[in-house]
């Protein structure tokens, strides 16, 4: 019980954080802020380790292997194209050296 | 005292989490916040591996290593391949691939039955449910917007009662599970819908929920349907970390659940509609217009833009819409820029919050083609400057700036949509294949008006052609 109300105080400190985290992000961050975030949500890879972790048979270990790979896709794949976006967006001195 | 180490170690990537979004405000720092972000997971990952009471056998170990690996690899090189317009469809591939991911989670966790409280499995049924749903409705939305299948709106009849009976089928499930198999029981199906049985076809079932629930929508609703999905796999991640009793699962997932949410309503608002009518209309069907009346449009060449250009506009804003991305014209309208700037004219570019396919796409697709942040202003920034503006160049948008939808008494799709107030500057330039109406199906007013000009062209060689004209005028 004791646990549960952890879990839930933590949980109702998260939901006002990420409430008040995307106030302020202008519109024209939503893409890579939607994508950044959605990253984020690949945390599930680590509830997919344990997943595979504590697999006993052929059922479990196979769910368990393919929950790890999508995981990992997400993880990896969500950081790597949101910084490929975030590329975009040089700053005025980027740009002109990169031309001169 | 291990589990401190883990669960200190968890605190310190959320914390990152929380600075990296943090960061996403400015462009300037918008990079680090996600490099950050990325620590916070690699933190997780690690702390998971090394500190916790982490200690499979051999074979499963192995079996991490591999899908870790293999999922990276795979992440990464799609993640670098993929062209920036088509970057809507990869963020839903991720996304649904985590739904999925946390949905398989929850019925191992099932299968091995350690989801014993009634807490833990009330959040697991949830973790399937919710997760497959995002899997399965991902997969349509990416489907939609490579226009591969299911394109458009996609409806039958009684596909409102399909769907209730879908959600009926899967609450009664949900009973049997939670009452260890006594409803089936009752029915005399007790040696078949076991608990676990019953789980599987919740999966199954969910699933086609998540399908049917995403065909209806339009492509232009889209984002909107990937963001709630987002928030949703971010829902699930958190509800499985009840079960698992793990904070980096309850935390991360919780901040992109709420934050996904707020997103989705944002997004929606600017589309003008409110997000139930998305989800549970589809798209407004557009006015049959009785009366077909031919109506006169000013149409003009690229030298009467050109000389107009160079010799009576002082400020020039340039309006641009998924057309310029379908014709890959943000080079040539960097170009037209750089042309006008050297005429020493001031340019400003006006974004609406919906231009593109997704909410700052067209953000990330013109200053790809290395047109300065600086100059891209939202709606709300603009639109008091269009008295001032002596010419305004519009490139394959068309809804955005149709003064019908300021208009809320008239029932079409974009009525109560915020607009920008091209038709307030001196003089507007359409620069468009012809006068077809855009992803709304509604009538443009502002092509009949006396200080329109039409310029029919394809986007990347009409905006040529005016820079063209502007040098030689």
């Amino acid at each position: 019980m004791e646990q549960l109300l952890a879990q839930l105080a933590i949980f109702v400190i998260a939901a006002f954080l990420g409430w008040e985290l995307i106030q302020r992000v202008p519109t024209l961050l939503h893409t890579p802020l939607m994508s950044a975030t959605n990253a984020i949500h690949g945390i599930v890879l680590v509830g997919a380790m344990l997943a595979l972790a504590s697999a006993s048979d052929l059922f479990t270990m196979i769910i368990g292997f393919v929950a790890v790979v999508f995981g990992a896709m997400n993880v990896v794949g969500g950081f790597w194209v949101t910084h490929r976006m975030l590329g975009m967006f040089k700053p005025d001195w980027a740009r002109k050296k990169k031309k001169g | 005292m291990e589990q401190i180490a883990t669960f200190l170690a968890y605190l310190v990537a959320a914390g990152l989490f929380v600075v990296g979004i943090r960061r996403l405000r400015t462009p300037e720092t918008a990079r680090s916040g996600n490099t950050l972000a990325g620590l916070g997971m690699i933190i997780a990952l690690v702390a998971t591996i090394f500190v916790g009471e982490f200690n499979p056998p051999r074979i499963n170990g192995l079996g991490i290593g591999v899908g870790v690996l293999l999922g990276s690899v795979l992440g990464a090189f799609s993640a670098q391949r993929v062209p920036m317009t088509a970057m809507p469809q990869m963020v839903a591939t991720f996304n649904g691939l985590g739904g999925g991911a946390i949905a398989l989670v929850a019925v191992s966790e099932f299968y091995q039955g350690r989801a014993t409280s009634w807490v833990a499995v009330v959040t697991a049924l949830f973790t399937v449910i919710i997760g497959s749903i995002s899997f399965a409705g991902s997969i349509v939305a990416v489907s939609k917007l490579q226009e591969f299948l299911l394109s458009g709106s996609v409806t039958f009849p009684g596909q409102q009662v399909v769907n209730a009976i879908v959600f009926l089928g899967i609450l009664a499930l949900v009973a049997n599970v939670l009452a260890g198999g006594a409803i089936a029981e009752l029915v005399g199906l007790s040696s078949f819908l076991t608990p676990f049985v019953s789980i599987i076809a919740i999966l199954v079932a969910s699933l086609v929920l998540g399908f049917l629930f995403v065909i209806p929508i339009g492509g232009a609703d889209m984002p909107v349907v990937i963001s709630l999905l987002n928030a949703f796999t971010g829902l699930a991640a958190a509800a499985s970390g009840f079960v698992l009793n793990n904070y980096a699962l309850i935390i991360g997932g919780t901040i992109v659940g709420a934050s996904g949410t707020i997103l989705t309503m944002e997004m929606s608002s600017s589309l003008g509609r409110p997000l139930s009518s998305i989800i549970f209309q589809g798209i407004v069907a557009p006015p049959q217009d009785e009366e077909e009346e031919e109506r006169e449009v000013h149409e003009a060449s690229a030298q009467d833009i050109g000389s107009y250009l160079k010799n009576e506009a002082e400020t020039v804003v340039m309006v641009p819409g998924y057309g310029l991305a379908a014709s890959q014209a943000q080079g040539a309208m960097y170009e037209l820029m750089q042309t006008l700037e050297d005429e020493g004219k001031e340019v400003k570019f006006g974004i609406h919050p919906v231009a593109g396919r997704m909410p700052g796409h067209m953000n990330v697709l013109l200053t790809e083609a290395d047109i300065p942040y600086e100059q891209l202003y939202d709606m709300e920034d603009i639109n008091p400057e269009f008295e001032e503006t002596d010419a305004v160049i519009i490139v394959g948008a068309n809804d955005v700036v149709n003064p019908v939808a300021r208009n809320e008494e008239q029932q079409t799709a974009i009525s109560g949509m915020p607009i920008l107030d091209v038709d307030h500057a001196s003089r507007v330039i359409f620069v468009k294949r012809s006068l077809g109406p855009g992803f709304a199906g509604v009538d443009n007013e502002l092509f009949y008006q006396d200080h329109t000009w039409m310029f029919f062209s394809d986007a990347n060689q009409g905006l040529q052609d005016i820079a063209e004209a502007v040098k030689n005028a």
